[in-house]
C-alpha cells in the first residue's frame, strides 16, 4: 500500500476516498441502515405481514410498473426532446432549452395541484377528454402523467451534451454510404448515446418510484387501484406503526437498489460494446 | 464517371460562397480544387455530393440531372477531413457499414461482405488492424480507414473534403503519394479539396484554382504554375515577389529603379502589377545605377538545395519585402553580408493589371511572399 502510494502521480487518494466513505456513510448509509434496524426490531412474521398484505403488493405493483412506463416514455421522448435541441435552430429555442428544467424547480406538490386542476373531469384538459372516454385524474394514467413531468429534465439533461459531441459529418457520413434515415440512427447516432440515454433513464425511474408530493394528488388514492407505496410509508407514520412503514421502505430500498444495479450493468455493457474502444 | 456543374450558385446570408460555377471533371481523373479558406470548394464539394443543396444551378453526373437527388442515391464515396470513422465499431464494420445498409435483395452475403472488407483493407495496407477501433489508430490510418470506408460502396466519384488537413507533415506527404498510387490503381474520378498548392499540383490531374466563390483557373499542375492566368492564381500558387509600378520604354518603372521588359501588351503610362518568382530574381552587388530594384539584405538561408535571401526595400520601407532563390554556389560568390546594399534584376517577369477592386481586399493571401518552406514544387 505503502510504495504504491508512494508511485502514484494523482495526490490525496487516501484523503479523498476515506472523505468519500465518511460522506457516503453519514448521509446515505446511516439514514438508510435505520430503516433496516427499525424494520429489524419487529419480528419476522409480523415483518412479512406489513409488507405482503394485497393493499401493500398491489401499491408495488403500481407504483414500480408505472415508474417503469414513466421512464421509458421519457427515454423515448426525452431524447427527441434532446435532438430537436440540439440540432435545430428555431425562435424561441432558449426558452424551451430554460423549460425543460422547470419540473426540477417546482416543489412537487405544486406540480401535482397544477396537472390535477387541468385533468380533472372539469379541467382545461380533463374535460375534452371525458367525453372521450378517458380519465386521467384520479386514475393510475394521472399518476403516469404525473411521474413523466418530473422525470423529463434527466432524460433530456443527460443526453444533450453527448448528442452535442456527435459530429453532424457521422451521419452525413452514414448517409452517403447509403443509409436510410431509420438505419443511421440505430446504427450511427444511437449506439454512442445509449449509454447516456440509460443513465437518464435510470435517473428517471428512481425519481419516479421515490416520488409522492406531485402524485398524492392526481392519484386519488384509491386502495389497490391508485395508491403509490411511498403513500402507504406516510399513512402508515401517520398511524404511528413505525416498524410497519420501515418494513415498506426496506422493501422498497432492496429493490430500487437491485433495479438500479441492473441499470447500472446494462450500461456498462453499452459502454463497453458501443462507446468503447 | 463525368461530373458537370452548371451555374452554381450559393448563399448563406449575405455571404456568397458560390458565384456562378461551371466546371467539367472528365471521367476518371483526379482533379484538386484548391482555394483559401473561405473560398467556397468545400461548399462545392459537398454540393456534389449532395450533403448541400445549391441555390440554382445543376450538378450533372454522368449527363444526367443529380440536383435533386440525395445523398444516398447519388452513389458517391465522401471522405471528410476529421475522417468521421464510427467510433462504436470495429475497423471491419466501419468499412463492412456500406454494405451492411444495403436493401436485403442487393445485400451481399456476409461471406461476401468479409471478402470485400479484407480486400479493401489490403487496399489500404491495414488489414492486420481489422479489429482494432478507430481511437486506437493514429490519424494517417484512420484517413485509410475512411476511404476503404468510402471505396466499399463502390462509388461513381470519390470526394474528398481536405483530406490531409488534420495530419501532420510527414504524414501529409506519404499518404499524397500513396492517394496518387491508388488513384492511378482504380482510375476512379476523384475531387479533393485542398489549401494546399503544394499537395494540389503534386497529386491532381487537373487543378481547379478557386477565390471568393468564383473560378480563377483550370488547368494541369504546369499549366496554372507556369502560366497564371491572373494575380491571384500567381501568388497563391508559390512565393511571389511583387513590383507595383509604370510601364514606359519597355520598362517597369518601380520608384527610382526600372525592370527591363519584353514585349507587353500595355499602353505607355499605363499601371501595372509586375510578378516575379524568387528562383527567376538574381542579385547585383554593385549598388549604384537604376536597373534593377534597391534591396537591403536581411537574411542569407543557405541550407537545403538551393539558398535563399530575404531582402527588404533599400531604405527599410515598410511593406517591401523580397525573397531571391539562388544557388548556393551563387551565394557563395556574392558573399552578402547582412545590411548589404543590393540591386534585384529579375530573368523573367509577368504584367498584370491592377485590379480596380476595392483597397480592402488583398490581391495575395498573407504570408504568399514567404512561399512553402523550400521544399521546391
Amino acid at each position: 500500500m505503502n510504495t504504491s502510494a508512494a508511485r502514484r502521480v494523482l495526490p490525496g487518494f487516501p484523503l479523498a476516498l476515506g472523505y468519500t466513505l465518511v460522506y457516503l456513510s453519514l448521509i446515505v448509509l446511516v439514514p438508510l441502515s435505520a430503516v433496516f434496524l427499525k424494520s429489524a426490531t419487529q419480528g419476522w412474521e409480523s415483518f412479512w405481514a406489513a409488507i405482503s398484505t394485497p393493499r401493500v403488493v398491489a401499491s408495488y405493483q403500481l407504483t414500480y410498473g408505472v415508474s417503469l412506463l414513466a421512464a421509458a416514455i421519457n427515454a423515448v421522448f426525452g431524447l427527441i426532446f434532446a435532438w430537436v435541441l440540439v440540432r435545430y435552430t428555431f425562435p424561441g429555442k432558449r426558452i424551451v432549452d430554460a423549460l425543460v428544467d422547470l419540473p426540477f424547480a417546482l416543489p412537487t406538490a405544486v406540480a401535482g395541484i397544477a396537472l390535477t386542476a387541468i385533468y380533472a373531469g372539469n379541467g382545461w384538459l380533463g374535460q375534452w377528454l371525458q367525453p372521450l372516454g378517458i380519465k386521467v385524474a384520479f386514475t393510475p394514467l394521472g399518476i403516469l402523467v404525473a411521474l413523466i413531468f418530473i422525470g423529463l429534465p434527466f432524460v433530456v439533461r443527460t443526453v444533450q451534451p453527448v448528442l452535442e459531441d456527435l459530429s453532424t459529418e457521422l451521419e452525413e457520413a452514414a448517409a452517403s454510404l447509403g443509409a436510410d434515415r431509420w438505419q443511421t440512427f440505430y446504427r450511427v447516432v444511437l449506439p454512442p448515446v445509449l449509454p447516456a440515454l440509460l443513465t437518464g433513464f435510470a435517473l428517471a425511474f428512481a425519481r419516479a418510484v421515490g416520488e409522492y408530493g406531485s402524485v398524492i394528488f392526481i392519484a386519488g388514492n384509491v386502495p389497490m387501484v391508485s395508491e403509490i407505496t411511498p403513500l402507504l410509508i406516510i399513512t402508515k407514520l401517520e398511524q404511528f406503526d413505525y416498524p410497519g412503514a420501515t418494513a415498506i421502505a426496506a422493501v422498497m430500498l432492496v429493490t430500487s437498489f437491485i433495479l438500479l444495479f441492473l441499470i447500472n450493468g446494462l450500461q456498462a455493457w453499452a459502454n463497453r460494446s458501443h462507446g468503447g474502444g | 464517371m463525368s461530373i458537370r456543374v452548371q451555374n452554381i450558385t450559393k448563399r448563406f446570408g449575405a455571404f456568397v460562397a458560390l458565384d456562378d460555377v461551371t466546371l467539367d471533371f472528365p471521367t476518371g481523373e483526379l482533379v484538386g480544387l484548391l482555394g483559401p479558406s473561405g473560398c467556397g470548394k468545400t461548399t462545392l464539394l459537398r454540393i456534389i455530393a449532395g450533403l448541400e443543396s445549391a441555390d440554382g444551378g445543376q450538378v450533372l453526373l454522368d449527363g444526367e440531372d443529380a440536383s435533386d437527388a440525395h445523398v444516398r442515391e447519388r452513389q458517391v464515396g465522401f471522405v471528410f477531413q476529421h475522417y468521421a470513422l464510427f467510433r462504436h465499431m470495429t475497423v471491419f464494420d466501419n468499412v463492412a457499414f456500406g454494405l451492411r445498409v444495403r436493401p436485403r435483395q442487393q445485400r451481399p452475403g456476409e461471406p461476401a461482405i468479409r471478402a470485400r472488407v479484407h480486400e479493401l483493407l489490403d487496399l489500404v495496407q491495414l488489414s492486420a488492424l481489422a479489429n482494432r477501433y478507430p481511437t486506437q489508430l493514429s490519424g494517417g490510418q484512420r484517413q485509410r480507414i475512411a476511404l476503404a470506408r468510402a471505396l466499399a460502396v463502390e462509388p461513381r466519384v470519390l470526394l474528398l473534403d481536405e483530406p490531409f488537413g488534420a495530419l501532420d507533415a510527414k504524414v501529409r506527404k506519404e499518404l499524397r503519394r500513396w492517394l496518387r498510387q491508388l488513384h492511378d490503381a482504380l482510375h476512379i474520378t476523384s475531387l479533393f479539396v485542398t489549401h494546399d498548392q503544394e499537395e494540389a499540383l503534386e497529386v491532381s490531374d487537373q487543378v481547379v484554382v478557386m477565390n471568393r466563390g468564383r473560378v480563377e483557373q483550370v488547368g494541369t499542375p504546369y499549366e496554372v504554375y507556369e502560366q497564371p492566368a491572373s494575380p491571384f492564381v500567381y501568388g497563391f500558387l508559390g512565393a511571389v515577389n511583387l513590383f507595383h509600378g509604370r510601364v514606359q520604354d519597355h520598362h517597369l518603372h518601380v520608384g527610382e529603379g526600372s525592370l527591363p521588359l519584353g514585349h507587353n501588351g500595355f499602353q505607355p503610362g499605363a499601371e501595372a502589377l509586375g510578378f516575379v518568382r524568387p528562383h527567376e530574381l538574381d542579385i547585383e552587388t554593385n549598388p549604384a545605377g537604376n536597373a534593377g530594384i534597391a534591396a537591403r539584405v536581411e537574411r542569407v538561408l543557405a541550407f537545403g538545395p538551393t539558398a535563399r535571401v530575404e531582402l527588404t526595400g533599400a531604405e527599410r520601407e515598410s511593406g517591401r519585402f523580397y525573397e531571391v532563390e539562388l544557388s548556393r554556389e551563387r551565394v557563395a560568390a556574392l558573399n552578402l553580408a547582412n545590411g548589404q546594399r543590393v540591386r534585384l534584376k529579375p530573368a523573367r517577369i509577368r504584367l498584370f493589371a491592377p485590379e480596380p477592386r476595392p483597397a480592402g481586399r488583398t490581391p495575395l493571401p498573407a504570408g504568399s511572399l514567404i512561399g512553402v518552406d523550400g521544399e521546391g514544387i
